[in-house]
């Protein structure tokens, strides 16, 4: 095990020691949400830190602390032993921070050498210095061992993964001695994903020290040195990768008790609603196959970008099937959106800001959205909504209030509303309670459980497993886009569905 | 049927911000200064009542087709052809006039024609699904060549008909108050805003412009709602051909250049948001009319049309920054 100084010991003592990078006791808050709460991470020059945890365990959160996107409320880090107080993305970068990010963050049209250079361009007078950016950029696509990269060409012709490697040169050409990559591997092919561990080893080798986020734990336990687990916003167990045995590992990560958060009353299932067999998407899902019942929670689990969303949009008809069969009640096949909701099915989707609600319209307009009557008054709107509001405590002073004036719970609610006022039959729920507090948690948990035992079919999709273990009557696990048969709860535990969908179900 | 006990407060306190309330009257607020302004600056020729009599005649073709580009505009998008298929529209009128249409039948056709635009525009915004600015850019070109085409490059003198009196300065014993043209406007922006307040079609239209996704994720009918809003436009942008028609007497393919800049600016300081989902009937009228006062009031006060054109300017820069402020200050 790889053991931290003593807490303890003086600033000075910090100063003198070998870390690259460390950081100490870091808290961070958003309003009422606690995201960190005391985390330590330390790595070494020449070592690849891998960080583990849970969707949601924060650790995108520390990343963004230390690379200068969020200040830490609390807590201290430093690098190569002076204290370390990035104020901005440029700021870390400047002090050899490099993160590269899920979401490579290019300029498409500009060439591979303008974006590794971007934003510090060698340039004589007012013009750019184009001997100097070639020279540079050449230089640090050959410390990466991919010379063969054309300089001049358009970042958008470039492979995912090849862009990837532009990105990781922006940061080695500008010395980062720290690279963080988080979730580098998510779009990736098997052999593109074997490159990237050359180059990690490559970085290493010359003396790079690599946080390495992800959470498939076979890859970290081909890549990493070390590991830090973090849970709920603390770092629980930190140690050696080749000494802790993957199982320990994912205890770690989802140690804890399924809180009485859940309310359950007993129910019971009556006949089959929604019946999906071997589901087929443009991309994802590959293989999908689930029975819904009347009365029934099911919990689908899975990592982000496992294809869960894509299944439920696309038996929602929000993305085209290539394959497969879908029965809805009396319906059979595939259908619109529109259809849908005709035939008794809502969903919430997953981003309220990009799709799932109108932010610059009112409360009422979005609730009553899915289904207005050819004429209409504001106020026959607002009597509608205002029984939503009631039943589901939304926060606000009317149902002409905007959208976005209201914080993520309520926000979340007025989702849910939108299902309720249709009174749909069968709900798909797409992470209904990412983002939100855990007061209002509850209250969709409950409202989840009344639908339930009211006879209503409820698909629950959500990276959080104590609320699936808390609420589903059975649980269905996805991976790389394959959807596993559905388990009753009692049957599984999240250690086995960490497994599965880590995708290590087989090895271990 | 949920339970939930509700630690949240009192939900339906009426409580009217005081945000809502300057974003509602936000306009009207530029209307009653520019008034005020020219009634201090020239008391002798601006206010009197045959001045605003004029000023609602001068508004009526923008405000008429401002109706149409509030729709649009709302839904998220744009039309940069509105003033060229109001020369189509009035050489057309013009045209079948000249052969023997009678002119309720000319004002029925240039409106159908009007329509027919706005559904081919909307046809190719929804299959091509090309951003509405590039598609009527095109149409702006391209219904000017029409218009040109059909008048063989000159004026149509049509017979005259009751259509030409629609703009006509009211005679001192009228008891209509105000002139025919100027009633319709009225009335049209009555009927519109209803229908954006009062109906399904008019909800969807906020929603598509809010956010698409979510409009489609709640089974609207995108591309049918769009082609519809595109087609309800051009209609009004038909009867805004009329108007000008009357105002001209005559068939003129290179009349109302550059209007639909008029027409954007109006609805722009209306309220309406370029990026969709916010915009008002009323405010776009407002609009329309700020933007006629000043340039009436600038040539009652003999100011050359260069002094109208940059307060015109400046006065669209000013209402966008001021809502942008209003909207900081909510959010």
């Amino acid at each position: 095990m790889v053991d931290l100084p003593d807490t303890a010991s003086s600033p000075k003592v910090d100063a003198m020691s070998d870390y690259r990078l460390r950081m100490k006791e870091i808290c961070k808050r958003f309003g009422a949400t606690i995201a960190l709460d005391g985390v330590d991470l330390a790595v070494r020059g020449g070592q690849v830190l891998a960080l583990v945890g849970e969707n949601g365990a924060g650790k995108s959160t520390l990343m963004k602390v230390l690379s200068g996107a969020h200040p830490a409320d609390e807590g201290q880090m430093w690098l190569d032993g002076r204290p370390y107080q990035p104020r901005n993305p440029l700021d870390a970068r400047r002090a050899g921070v490099g993160m590269i990010y899920q979401e490579l963050s290019l300029a498409r049209h500009l060439s591979v050498m303008e974006n590794i250079l971007l934003g510090m361009e060698p340039t004589i007078g007012p013009f750019m210095n184009w001997t100097s950016i070639r020279q540079r950029a050449s230089e640090a696509m050959g410390q990466l061992g991919r010379p063969d990269i054309p300089l001049e060409a358009p970042v958008m012709r470039l492979s995912v993964a090849e862009q990837q490697m532009v990105e990781i040169a922006r940061a080695v050409a500008i010395g980062c001695r720290v690279l963080i990559l988080d979730e580098p591997t998510s779009s990736l092919t098997k052999k593109d994903t074997l490159h990237l561990f050359d180059l990690v080893r490559h970085l290493k080798a010359k003396g790079h020290a690599i946080v390495y986020i992800s959470h498939f734990l076979e890859e970290v336990k081909e890549i990493s040195d070390c590991f830090t687990v973090l849970r709920d916003g603390h770092s629980v167990g930190q140690g050696v990768t080749s000494e802790v045995p993957t199982g320990q590992i994912i205890a770690m990560m989802v140690g804890r008790t399924v809180e009485q958060l859940y309310p359950r009353s007993p129910r019971k299932p009556g006949q089959a609603v929604l019946e999906v067999q071997d589901l087929v998407g443009s991309e994802k899902p590959r293989s999908a196959s689930l029975t819904l019942h009347q009365g029934e929670v099911l919990g689908i689990a899975g990592l982000v970008g496992a294809g869960r969303t894509e299944l439920i949009r696309t038996i929602f008809g929000l993305a085209p099937v290539e394959s497969g069969k879908i029965r809805i009640g009396a319906y059979v096949g595939p259908a619109s959106a529109s259809r849908r909701w005709m035939q008794g099915m809502g969903i919430v989707s997953e981003d309220r800001k990009l799709e799932g609600l109108a932010l610059s319209l009112n409360i009422a307009d979005n609730v009553t959205l899915s289904r207005l009557p050819a004429l209409l008054t504001p106020r026959w709107q607002d009597e509608q909504t205002n029984r939503w509001i009631d039943r589901l405590g939304i926060k606000c002073r009317s149902p002409r209030q905007l959208v976005s004036d209201l914080s993520g719970g309520n926000q979340q609610k007025v989702a849910v509303a939108r299902l309720l006022y249709h009174d749909v039959d069968v709900l798909l729920l797409d992470e209904p309670t990412r983002g939100i507090d855990v007061a209002a948690k509850a209250q969709i948990y409950q409202v989840i459980n009344d639908l339930a035992c009211r006879g209503k079919a409820v698909i629950v999709v959500s990276s959080y497993l104590p609320e699936l273990m808390g609420i589903c009557d059975r649980i269905a696990v996805m991976c790389r886009g394959v959807l596993s048969r559905a388990r009753p709860v009692e049957e599984i535990d999240e250690h086995q569905i960490m497994l599965e969908a880590t995708g290590a179900g087989e090895n271990v | 049927m949920t339970t939930v006990s509700s630690d949240s407060a009192n939900p339906v306190s009426s409580r009217f911000g005081w945000s809502d309330l300057l974003t509602r009257l936000g306009p009207l607020i530029g209307l009653l200064f520019v008034l005020v302004l020219f009634s201090i600056l020239e008391p002798q020729k601006f206010l009197r009542l045959n001045n605003f009599e004029l000023i609602l005649r001068q508004t009526a073709v923008v405000g008429t087709a401002a109706l149409g580009m509030t729709l649009i505009i709302i839904s998220g998008g744009i039309d940069l052809s509105v003033g060229s298929a109001i020369a189509l529209h009035t050489v057309v009128i013009a045209l079948l006039l000249r052969g023997g249409i009678p002119a309720l039948g000319a004002a029925t056709g240039g409106i159908i024609v009007a329509a027919l635009c706005g559904c081919l525009i909307g046809l190719l915004i929804t299959r091509l699904k090309l951003a509405p600015f590039i598609i009527t850019l095109g149409m702006w070109g391209s219904l000017r060549g029409t218009a040109k085409g059909l008048a063989d490059n000159s004026m149509v003198y049509p017979p005259g008909t009751f259509l030409n009196e629609l703009l006509r300065p009211l005679s001192p014993d009228h008891i209509w108050l105000l002139t025919p043209g100027a009633w319709m406007m009225l009335l049209l922006a009555v009927l519109v805003a209803a229908m954006l307040r009062y109906t399904r079609f008019g909800r969807h239209i906020f929603a598509i412009g809010s956010n698409e996704q979510t409009a489609r994720l709640c089974g609207i009918n995108v591309e049918w709602t769009k082609l519809r809003i595109y087609m309800l436009a051009a209609a009004l942008a038909g009867v805004a051909g009329l108007l000008q028609f009357s105002y001209l007497t005559m068939g003129d393919p290179t009349t109302a250049t550059g209007m639909e800049l008029d027409v954007i600016a109006a609805v722009v300081i209306g309220g309406a948001s370029l990026s969709g989902g916010q915009g008002s009937i009323l405010g776009s009228l407002v609009g329309a009319l700020i933007m006629t006062i000043v340039s009436n009031g600038c040539t009652k006060m003999e100011l050359d049309n260069w002094v109208q054109e940059i307060v015109t300017g400046g006065i669209i820069i000013l209402a966008v920054t001021l809502d942008r402020l209003r909207h900081r200050r909510t959010v």
